[in-house]
C-alpha cells in the first residue's frame, strides 16, 4: 500500500524481479562450487546440473506424478474456496448454524493435517483421503476472511439498502459480496498455497502407506531408493508450482480489485 | 412513464412526528416526546448540539429505526407510496467503492429492478443536475469529498423522492466546498420543489440554507424553538455577508445557547 512515485516505482518494480534472480543464481553457483570443490557424492548432495539433468531424464515418471498433485491441490483448492465462502454465506445468514459449527471448524484448523492424514487414509480411498487433507488446510482461510469481509460491511450502504426496500438476496449479491471480494481474495491466496501443503502432506503419508503417485510420493519413495537427485528435482517442481500458484492467485486479484481497492490501486505520489 | 404523477406529487411530501420518543436498550433517552410538522416545500433544520437525537429523528422518519412511543404521520397514509419515497444523504457519502460513479448513482432504480433502457437517462439527468455528468464512469475513490457528497446527493435524488433527509452531509467538506455545495442544494432545492429536512449542528449553515429552523435541545431531544428564517430565496453571498444574516445567526446562536443549557 506504499506510495511510491511513478518514475522510480518502475525501477524498483524491475529490482523487485531482478534482486530475487541475481540472489538464486547466486545461489545455485555457490551450491555448485560447493559440491565440485568438496567432491560431495550425489547421494549426498547431487550438484545443481545433476538435478536439472534428472528433472530432463525423470520427465515422465515426474510430468505424471505433477499432474496428480496438482489435480489434488486445484481439486482442494476449489472445494475449499466454495466450501468457506459457502459456509461463510450461510454462517451470516444464520446465527444457530454459525454458533453451532464455527467450534469445529476451528478445531478442524488446529489439529495438524500431518496428524489427521494417516486416520483419513484408513477411512477413505487414498484419492479422497488426499483431497479431504488438502481441503482441511486450505478451507478456514477462506471461511475465516469471508466471514471477516462480510460483516465490514458499511452500515450506511446496508441502512440505504433497507431504505429502498432491499430484499435480503439483494443485500448479499449486491453489497456484502463485493464488500467481502477483497478479504475473499486473500483467503484464496492464502488457500493456494496451504492446499498444496495438505496434498503434499497426505501424499507422504500415503506414500509411507505403500500407495500414491504424487510428487510427494516421489520424494518419498526416491529417498527410501536413495536416488537424491530425483528428490531434488521433485522438490524444485513443488516449488515451482507453489510459487505459479501465488502468481497465478495475485494476479487474478490484481485483476478484480485493481479499479477500486486501496490495495491493488497504484498511487502517483 | 409517471411523469404526471411527479409533477401532481410535488404539495404531498410532508410528514409529521407525533410525541416520537426513543430510548435506547442502555437506558439512553434521545427523544422524548417529540413533535414536528415538515410541511411541503421547505427546507427545514434540525439544529442541535451533538447527541440531541436530532440524527435519531431523521432516521425515524426515513424508517431506519422504529420509535419506541408515538408515530410517524404521513399526508395520505396508503395511497401512493410515491409519497413516502424518501432519499436520504448520510454524512459520509456512503458510496459503493467497486462501483462507477453511474453505478452508485443507479443503484436505487437497480434495487427496484428498473430496467438499463429507463435507468440510463434519470442516471445521467441525475448526475447532470449536480453537476457531475462528465465523471459517470469514474470511481468513487478518485472524486474528491465534495464531489463524492454530490454523488450521493444525485443518488438520493435518482428516484425523484418528495421528501430528502440529510443528515449533516457537509460537515466533513471544507469550508470552500461547504459553501458551494450549499449554493448548489439551494438552486437544486429550488428548481425540484423538493422537501427538505437537514441536520446540522451549525447555525450558520442552518440560517443560510433554511425556510425554517428547529432547534432542539440535548438529551433528551425535544423541540426547544423554531425560528422563521423569512429572508427570501435565492440566496447568495451577499445574503451570507448582509446585516440580516448575522441578526439572524445571532438569534440561532442564542436558541442554541439556551437549548443546550449552559451543560458545556
Amino acid at each position: 500500500m506504499s506510495a511510491e512515485p511513478s518514475a522510480p516505482a518502475r525501477g524498483e518494480g524491475a529490482l523487485r524481479i531482478v534482486l530475487p534472480i541475481a540472489l538464486l543464481a547466486l545461489g545455485v553457483l555457490i551450491w555448485d562450487l560447493v559440491v565440485r570443490l568438496k567432491g560431495i557424492p550425489p547421494y549426498v548432495l547431487p550438484g545443481p546440473g545433476l538435478v536439472f539433468a534428472t528433472l530432463v531424464s525423470d520427465w515422465p515418471i515426474l510430468s505424471e506424478s505433477l499432474l496428480v498433485t496438482l489435480v489434488t491441490t486445484f481439486e482442494g483448492f476449489l472445494l475449499a474456496v466454495v466450501g468457506g465462502v459457502g459456509l461463510a454465506l450461510v454462517f451470516n445468514l444464520s446465527r444457530v448454524v454459525e454458533y453451532s459449527l464455527y467450534p469445529y471448524a476451528v478445531i478442524l484448523q488446529v489439529t495438524p493435517v500431518v496428524a489427521i492424514a494417516p486416520l483419513l487414509l484408513i477411512y477413505l480411498p487414498q484419492q479422497a483421503a488426499v483431497l479431504a487433507c488438502a481441503w482441511i488446510v486450505a478451507f478456514f482461510p477462506v471461511l475465516a476472511n469471508t466471514t471477516l469481509g462480510l460483516n465490514s460491511v458499511d452500515h450506511n450502504l446496508i441502512d440505504l439498502f433497507r431504505l429502498y426496500g432491499a430484499p435480503r438476496s439483494q443485500v448479499l449479491w449486491r453489497l456484502k459480496l463485493p464488500a467481502a471480494l477483497p478479504y475473499i481474495l486473500g483467503g484464496m491466496k492464502i488457500a493456494g498455497g496451504l492446499s498444496l501443503i495438505g496434498a503434499v502432506v497426505a501424499e507422504i503419508a500415503a506414500g509411507a502407506a505403500g500407495a500414491g503417485s504424487g510428487l510427494a510420493y516421489r520424494i518419498s519413495e526416491s529417498g527410501y531408493r536413495l536416488n537424491i537427485p530425483r528428490m531434488f528435482a521433485a522438490l524444485v517442481l513443488l516449488s515451482v508450482v507453489g510459487i505459479l500458484i501465488y502468481f497465478a492467485l495475485s494476479l487474478l486479484s490484481h485483476l478484480l480489485l485493481r479499479r477500486w481497492h486501496e490495495s491493488a490501486v497504484e498511487r502517483e505520489a | 412513464m409517471d411523469g404526471e404523477l411527479r409533477k401532481r406529487g410535488t404539495s404531498d411530501g410532508a410528514v409529521s412526528l407525533r410525541d416520537v420518543s426513543k430510548s435506547y436498550a442502555n437506558g439512553v433517552v434521545a427523544l422524548d416526546r417529540l413533535d414536528l410538522d415538515v410541511r411541503p416545500g421547505e427546507f427545514v433544520s434540525l439544529l442541535g448540539p451533538s447527541g440531541c437525537g436530532k440524527s435519531t429523528a431523521l432516521r425515524i422518519i426515513a424508517g431506519l429505526s422504529e420509535p419506541t412511543g408515538g408515530s410517524v404521520v404521513w399526508p395520505q397514509p396508503d395511497t401512493s407510496r410515491r409519497a413516502r419515497e424518501i432519499g436520504f444523504v448520510f454524512q459520509e457519502p456512503t458510496l459503493m467503492p467497486w462501483a462507477t460513479v453511474a453505478g452508485n448513482v443507479r443503484l436505487p432504480l437497480d434495487l427496484k429492478h428498473i430496467d438499463a433502457a429507463t435507468a440510463d437517462p434519470r442516471v445521467a439527468a441525475a448526475l447532470a443536475r449536480v453537476g457531475l455528468a462528465d465523471f459517470a464512469g469514474v470511481y468513487p475513490r478518485e472524486l474528491s469529498g465534495g464531489m463524492k457528497m454530490r454523488v450521493s446527493i444525485a443518488r438520493a435524488l435518482v428516484t425523484e423522492p418528495m421528501l430528502l433527509l440529510m443528515d449533516e452531509p457537509f460537515a466533513a467538506l471544507d469550508e470552500i466546498t461547504r459553501f458551494k455545495l450549499n449554493d448548489d442544494l439551494l438552486l437544486l432545492w429550488q428548481s425540484l420543489s423538493k422537501t427538505v429536512v437537514f441536520v446540522t449542528h451549525s447555525v450558520f449553515e442552518s440560517v443560510y440554507l433554511s425556510s425554517r429552523i428547529v432547534v432542539m435541545t440535548p438529551r433528551p431531544g425535544r423541540v426547544f424553538a423554531e425560528l422563521a428564517i423569512d429572508a427570501p430565496y435565492p440566496r447568495d453571498h451577499r445574503f451570507r455577508t448582509s446585516a440580516e444574516y448575522g441578526a439572524l445567526c445571532r438569534r440561532a446562536s442564542e436558541a442554541l445557547a439556551a437549548a443546550s443549557g449552559g451543560e458545556q
